[in-house]
């Protein structure tokens, strides 16, 4: 899905168009800190303009681009723990822990 | 000196004499005999949390519940005759398991009609009665009031359900006045829903352990904090605003100055855009019964209240925070070194984009911190199992571990007298 014109700047991103919570800490982990890093550095200073945007629909009724939107700020909040505080993609210490989602609302 | 007041005997532990100040012996948590008399003494008769109403929202909608350490699985259905109610998910003619998809030991969710056994056809209806038989005159004086499925005592306080394979007292009676003090909080209004779970290789009594106290708190998650606020929050240390007890139930008050945090340098970037961390979205959803909250909570009154943790004994973390919401814990044990571990985070709906992102970003946040708190169980279950040391001081802010041993040891005890006679 193509994104409106003031978000452009996260079409290289798209691969974090990811609806589900499994997916994003998927795709998380099997990314580089690099990776993330660019894509925070794309993505936070448009997280304002991009919730102004979704908020133009209800939120059960948002339009595919504003999903795409959605989904791209969700990746966001995902990978601004590696970014901001860990400095590495698991939370350090975690070992072969794990907690699987298994009840989310899916935007 | 402390920064909040502690009662007049010295300390909270000292408050509650019967708790005694003495180290605690931790074989409870590895020997595999105990393990098996807990089953009994606690699991076997006590209240248990097993999911909220809303899961149930109409006649015929059900859930099952595996619940080894009962030794069972359970349907949970809405009657549809204004009750909720429990079985045994077996069926009386051979003992299939009566609800499942696909693989026989995951848990499911519906709605129907009848439940149906995949065996031989037999139905039985809502309420548990045996309706319909395959063939019914190939068997010898069956009499279908004799084989309905096995009910289980199931009871529902303010939207959470419970069952009780060998009840003692009614719920009301066993959730007491912690529970009587919630009454009214509008837990009803918070059906977002983000649930999650993992098996621990830990004792169960160990992750409560690790959730009913914040001793921890400043330096196990001292890396999600900003650095200068690490370093003060490891100078203060972690103190309650109250601890209580009310057997076998207990909980703890505690401070939250984050939600919104004083200065927002104290924050990470993401938590001052969207508003939101660890301790919820700071801005309250606009619902009532927020204001003023039920008699049971903030209990110090204080200003700086941030949360509220209940341990409605054996297995369930009540924990309400102040900004409006609300997560439950649960710990169901598989063995004496593992429990399957599931939490339920529970919003107001969100109106918009921005909500919707500030409640992800408490998600995130409670995902990073659970997983730090779940990795040191394994290590420190495999230390105690070599039994080089059994006996642990616990200081005055781990009150409700003290009491939780406690608990479960004197009804172990009171059983294996009892047993013994
Ligand atoms: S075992 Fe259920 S109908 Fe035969
Ligand atoms: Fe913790």
């Amino acid at each position: 899905m193509p994104l409106p014109s003031e978000f452009s700047a996260l079409e290289p991103y798209l691969a974090w168009d990811l609806a589900t919570e499994p997916e994003r800490y998927a795709k998380r982990l099997a990314s580089t800190m690099d990776e993330m890093q660019e894509f925070y550095d794309a993505a936070f200073p448009l997280l304002e303009d991009a919730i102004t945007f979704c908020d133009k629909f209800p939120l059960d009724d948002l339009s595919e681009e504003a999903r795409t939107v959605m989904h791209l700020m969700q990746s966001l909040v995902m990978v601004s723990f590696p970014v901001e505080v860990w400095k590495q993609p698991r939370v350090p210490d975690s070992g072969a822990a794990y907690l699987d989602v298994i009840v989310e609302p899916v935007v | 000196m402390p920064h909040y007041k502690k009662p007049d005997a010295g300390s909270w532990t000292q408050h509650y004499p019967e708790l005694g100040t003495a180290p605690v012996d931790y074989t409870d948590s590895i020997d595999p005999a105990y393990y098996e008399k807990e089953r009994e003494a606690v699991f076997k008769r006590s209240w248990l949390h097993v999911g909220r109403v809303e899961r149930l929202p109409r006649t015929g909608s059900y859930f099952t519940k595996e619940l080894p350490v009962l030794n069972t699985s359970l349907i949970i259905v809405n009657s549809g005759d204004g009750k909720i109610r429990a079985f045994h998910n077996v069926c009386r003619h051979r003992g299939n398991k009566l609800v499942w998809n696909d693989f026989p030991g995951e848990e499911t969710e519906g709605s129907c009609r009848q439940f149906i056994c995949k065996y031989h056809a037999w139905r039985y209806d809502l309420t548990g009665k045996l309706t319909f038989v395959q063939q019914e005159g190939e068997f010898f004086d069956l009499d279908k009031a004799d084989y309905g499925l096995k009910e289980v005592p199931c009871d529902v306080w303010e939207g959470f359900i419970f069952i009780n394979l060998n009840p003692q007292q009614t719920l009301a009676e066993y959730l007491g006045d912690f529970a009587k003090g919630l009454e009214g909080y509008p837990f009803g209004e918070m059906t977002e829903v983000y649930s999650y779970k993992a098996e621990i290789g830990a004792n169960w009594k160990l992750f409560i352990d690790a959730f009913a106290e914040f001793y921890h708190a400043p330096i196990l998650h001292q890396k999600q904090a900003v650095k200068a606020e690490a370093e003060k929050l490891i100078g203060f240390g972690f103190e309650a605003l109250h601890y209580e007890l009310k057997s076998p139930h207990s909980m703890v008050s505690s401070w939250g100055g984050m939600s919104p945090p004083k200065d927002l340098n104290m924050v990470k970037p993401i938590e001052r855009v969207l508003r939101s961390g660890l301790f919820g979205p700071w801005d309250r959803p606009a619902i009532d019964g927020l204001d003023p909250l039920p008699a049971a909570l903030n209990p110090a009154g204080h200003r700086a209240w941030g949360q509220d943790s209940f341990e409605f004994f054996p297995n369930m973390t009540l924990l309400i925070w102040a900004p409006g919401w609300y997560l439950t814990y649960l710990y169901w044990p598989t063995a004496v070194d593992k429990h399957i571990f599931e939490a339920n985070l529970y919003f107001v709906p969100p109106k918009n984009a921005r909500e919707r992102l500030a409640q992800e970003l408490a998600a995130v946040t409670f995902k990073e911190y659970a997983l730090q708190d779940a990795n040191t169980l394994e290590a420190t279950q495999t230390m105690l199992a070599t039994r080089t040391v059994s006996e642990f001081p616990l200081c005055d802010q781990e009150i409700l571990l003290r009491a939780l041993h406690k608990e479960v040891g004197d009804r172990v005890k009171e059983y294996s007298d009892a047993s013994a006679v």
